[in-house]
């Protein structure tokens, strides 16, 4: 549950090392390393690095359209049957079998419906299938994953921690050996995998994990020691990818210092324990443990990726998975509409059907409209993985969030469609609500993710800048000066300069042409928002969490509003019959969002923003210190 | 006893869709429709899965009639544990008249090349509900048929069917080579799992059209109008008993 950056935020003066390290449950934004590294004046004339990605460009103001346009089919004619193929009995399999109110109320997965999961091949979708598995790409795993978000998050859940996650890291950083030795048995569900990360102190912060592992005299073996909170499936898992701190010496300096590293565990190793299963707000079928490791006897052929690496494992495994989630809430929204609307349709009052009244039509179009955006921005992401693209994981951050976000409100509108029917148990959607509130805190928390799209974003551009600044190969002296002016040459030399862009014109349906300026006039607000909180604060952006949260807020608008119009594009191409109500949504949500990204954006730079969010830094702080509100009930008692 | 059976796979529009009738009449609408095998047909592959299991069958021959997607209910079937599928193509706009005696000539041909001692088919399919595609097809290669089966044993070199029938079973014996018809009780079909429906697409499949098989398709019936089954009127509440015998008689109902 972790994201990391581990390239480093520079910005300006190379002496003044920053890293930035997020995880799942809290932020290190540390500049603890400062000074620890003697400046590198060469790296001033390196080249920075180039991405593709729509989403990262878009900080530079700059439309790259290369990841967003045409929408991706990645599937083959083969492929696309198969995926045909697959859904249904998937589909039959919820519908008939399976009871995810009994699972809720039983706190578990029954038994028999694990063992007819593991049947199904549900525990090894994109195992190789010589190894056992489906054998699936990122699209086919998206589309059936959305079946289960559909049916029963709960059990997504377990089969989530399970190949997303769990043993993901095998798939993706092991070696051969490690494939062969393990993929077999977790891909048929023989042996549960967990992924094992977060504890007591460190959420968030993965980087302050305590458990230790630590080489044999004989070195022949690790002895793992630690403890780890809040694991799915740990009660139930066979196989764990866990990390852990293990002392490392640096090469050059001959300093050894703990650095994390990730293992392939098994509970047979012995002096692996667990707690009894937590008990949750929803996702409640699924297996949530804590997990004890004393003494354990790790193999050193069990270390996952490289010694010391472990936080890029951890980093590629999360960005790797992401992308489910938005499929699964995809298939979870669409049939808390299908409720919704159904209900809508029947209902009488007044002695009217109520889908007439615009109270409602504005809630079942809404719930529709961000249907539709998350659902093209999953797909996107899959798709893009599929096309080998490595650079997705600020539009994977960008779907977690959008997705996780607008499932919670459109289930809740649903309920609030089907009124008081909507709030009882039978209507089956109280349940899907306490399932889905996790999804904005796990796996890296919305908050954290909107921090780490908005530093990776203008990471990319200080590279960028840092270019131009060694250009101009002025004395290290005046670097601010002249940082300050590439800035401003920056600004000019990408053409911005305001007024109405036609950067999308060319990949995007003549039908939608005024919605592709306001997806284009948006990119050119977020690049010049950029440039001018860079050339304001500096390398003190970090500490910007106001701003930085209202940067993330524009980019996530307009990442969307491209990949929309990406899909409605390419659904009037093929003439879908579907064609018109896609692009009525599309319209909807460009017109609005284009308001929104105006909005914060202003809100990155009106002095009266800023002063307010001064203000409310110290209302926060009164209440805190004061351990509750801080204001006197009116009465007085 | 180790036979070799010929399946049937008939591609229907699914069981849970609510079937629309086009507006001219013609029939019903089937783009984009969702479809799946028959009902029956998925209890006749189960069975003769079953019956492989058991060591009665060694080898399962799938067959279907009809448009290109019809491949995809032989992977179905395939996954299911068929071994081989046989696809006869028609094209979709002729399919729509293809009757039960067209399928049945082509199932006998079948079964004749691929040497079947057992044809095991659904009772009938969901979508036109003739009943007539087994007994047709044990009359055309007169064998022995045993339709509506519930259960099928092995009797020797025989094989002991039992029938559902009206008001109760019987249970019949049937030399081979024989054709069955399966009834809704016979078993409960399999789900297709997913390494299963990756493993079957490695099957074979032969492609096969009516002319190959010397089958002549020319429709004998012509389709005047096709409508939806009349909306059922509003009823009337009555009070009590009398009143009902009233209004009854008023109607001329008794």
């Amino acid at each position: 549950m972790v994201v990391y950056l581990k390239r480093k935020l520079i910005i300006i003066p190379e002496k003044c090392r920053t890293t930035v390290a997020f995880s799942t449950h809290g932020v290190r934004l540390s500049q603890a390393q400062a000074k620890t590294e003697a400046p590198k004046p060469d790296r001033m004339n390196k080249t920075p690095p180039e991405s593709k990605s729509y989403a990262v460009n878009m900080f530079r103001g700059n439309v790259v359209p290369e990841q967003c346009f045409p929408y991706p089919d990645v599937l083959s004619p083969d492929q696309h049957e198969t995926l045909e193929m697959l859904v249904s009995p998937t589909e039959k399999f919820f519908a008939e079998v399976n009871d995810p109110a009994k699972n809720d109320a039983l706190e578990k997965v029954p038994d028999d419906i694990m063992e007819n999961l593991k049947e199904m091949g549900a525990f090894g979708l994109q195992v190789p299938t010589e190894l056992n598995g489906v054998g699936l790409n990122n699209t086919q795993y998206a589309r059936l994953v959305e079946v289960v978000g559909a049916n029963d998050l709960g059990i997504g859940i377990t089969l989530g921690a399970h190949q997303s996650i769990g043993f993901k890291g095998i798939l993706i950083s092991g070696n051969p050996e490690q494939k062969k030795k393990y993929l077999p048995d977790v891909a048929t569900g023989t042996k549960i995998a967990a992924f094992c990360l977060t504890e007591p102190g460190s959420g968030s912060d993965a980087a302050s994990i305590k458990s230790r592992a630590v080489l044999s005299s004989d070195g022949t073996h690790y002895i793992l020691n630690g403890s780890k909170i809040w694991i799915s499936n740990g009660g139930i898992a066979e196989i764990m990818t866990v990390f852990a701190q293990t002392p490392v010496k640096d090469p050059k300096t001959g300093v050894t210092k703990d650095k994390v590293t990730a293992f392939i565990v098994e509970r047979a190793f012995g002096g692996v324990s667990h707690s009894k299963p937590e008990r949750k707000m929803g996702i409640k079928a699924s297996n949530t443990a804590e997990v004890y490791y004393e003494d354990v006897k790790i193999p050193v052929e069990n270390v996952l990726g490289e010694v010391g690496e472990g936080f890029k494992v951890a980093m590629n495994i999360l960005n790797n998975g992401r992308f489910g989630m938005g499929a699964a809430l995809s298939g979870t929204m669409r049939s808390a509409i299908l409720k919704a609307s159904d209900f809508a349709a029947n209902r009488l009052q007044f002695g009217r059907k109520i889908e007439t009244f615009g109270a409602i039509q504005e809630k079942i179009a809404r719930m529709a409209i961000k249907h539709y955006v998350t659902e093209s921005i999953a797909y996107m992401v899959a798709g893009n993985m599929d096309r080998g693209f490595t650079d997705y994981q600020v539009e994977a951050a960008i779907s977690k969030i959008y997705a996780s976000e607008a499932a919670w409100w459109v289930v809740d509108e649903a309920i609030q469609v089907m009124g008081g029917m909507g709030f009882m148990k039978d209507a089956g959607l109280e349940r899907v609500l306490r399932d889905l509130r996790i999804f904005r805190i796990f796996e890296g928390t919305n908050d954290i993710l909107r921090l780490f799209i908005a530093l990776t974003g203008i990471q990319y551009v200080g590279a960028h800048l840092r270019q131009l600044q060694a250009a101009f190969k002025n004395p290290a002296g005046n670097i601010g000066v002249i940082f300050g002016e590439a800035s401003k040459r920056a600004f000019k030399s990408v053409g911005l300069g305001g007024g109405k862009s036609k950067a999308l014109e060319p990949h995007v349906h003549s039908s939608l042409s005024t919605q592709a300026e306001y997806a284009s006039e948006a990119v050119e607000l977020i690049g010049q928002a950029v440039e001018a909180i860079l050339m304001k604060h500096g390398k003190n952006i970090i500490e910007e969490q106001f701003v930085l949260n209202r940067l993330a807020e524009a980019v996530i608008d307009t990442y969307a509003m491209a990949v929309v119009l990406s899909r409605a594009s390419r659904s009037i191409e093929r003439k879908l019959d579907s064609v018109d109500h896609e692009i009525l949504m599309t319209k909807v949500f460009c017109n609005e969002a284009i308001g929104r990204v105006r909005s914060n954006i202003n809100g990155m730079k009106a002095s009266s923003s800023i002063e307010n969010y001064k203000i409310m830094s110290q209302i926060s702080q009164t209440i805190c210190k004061t351990g509750g509100v801080a204001h006197v009930n009116p009465l007085g008692i | 006893m180790a036979m070799r059976a010929l399946v049937g796979c008939k591609r229907v529009i699914d069981y849970a869709v609510k079937v629309r009738v086009k507006p001219d009449k013609t029939g019903v609408v089937i783009d984009g429709v969702k479809h799946s095998m028959n009902p029956f047909d998925e209890i006749a592959v189960e069975e003769a899965v079953r019956m492989k299991e058991k060591k009665l069958v060694s080898e399962i021959v799938a067959v279907s009639c009809g448009p290109a997607q019809c491949q995809e209910t032989l992977r179905t079937a395939m996954a299911m544990g068929a071994d081989k599928a046989i696809h006869v193509e028609i094209p979709a706009k002729e399919f729509e008249l293809v009757q039960p005696i067209h399928i049945a000539k082509i199932l006998a041909k079948l079964a004749t090349d691929v040497k079947a001692d057992v044809v095991i088919l659904g009772k009938q399919a969901i979508d036109d509900d003739c009943n007539q595609t087994a007994q047709m097809t044990a009359a055309f290669l007169d064998w022995p048929q045993a339709v509506f089966a519930a259960k099928i044993e092995k009797d020797g070199d025989s094989l002991a069917v039992t029938r559902e029938i009206d008001g109760g079973t019987e249970t019949i014996k049937v030399n081979v080579p024989a054709v069955i018809s399966a009834d809704l009780r016979l078993n409960e079909p399999r789900y297709a799992t997913l390494p299963n429906i990756m493993k079957a697409k490695k099957k074979p499949m032969e492609k096969k059209t009516a002319k190959d098989l010397g089958v002549d398709l020319t429709p004998r019936i012509q389709v005047i109008s096709v409508e939806d089954p009349p909306v059922r009127e509003a009823g009337q509440k009555v009070d009590d008993v009398d009143q009902l015998i009233t209004k009854l008689k008023g109607l001329g109902r008794i």
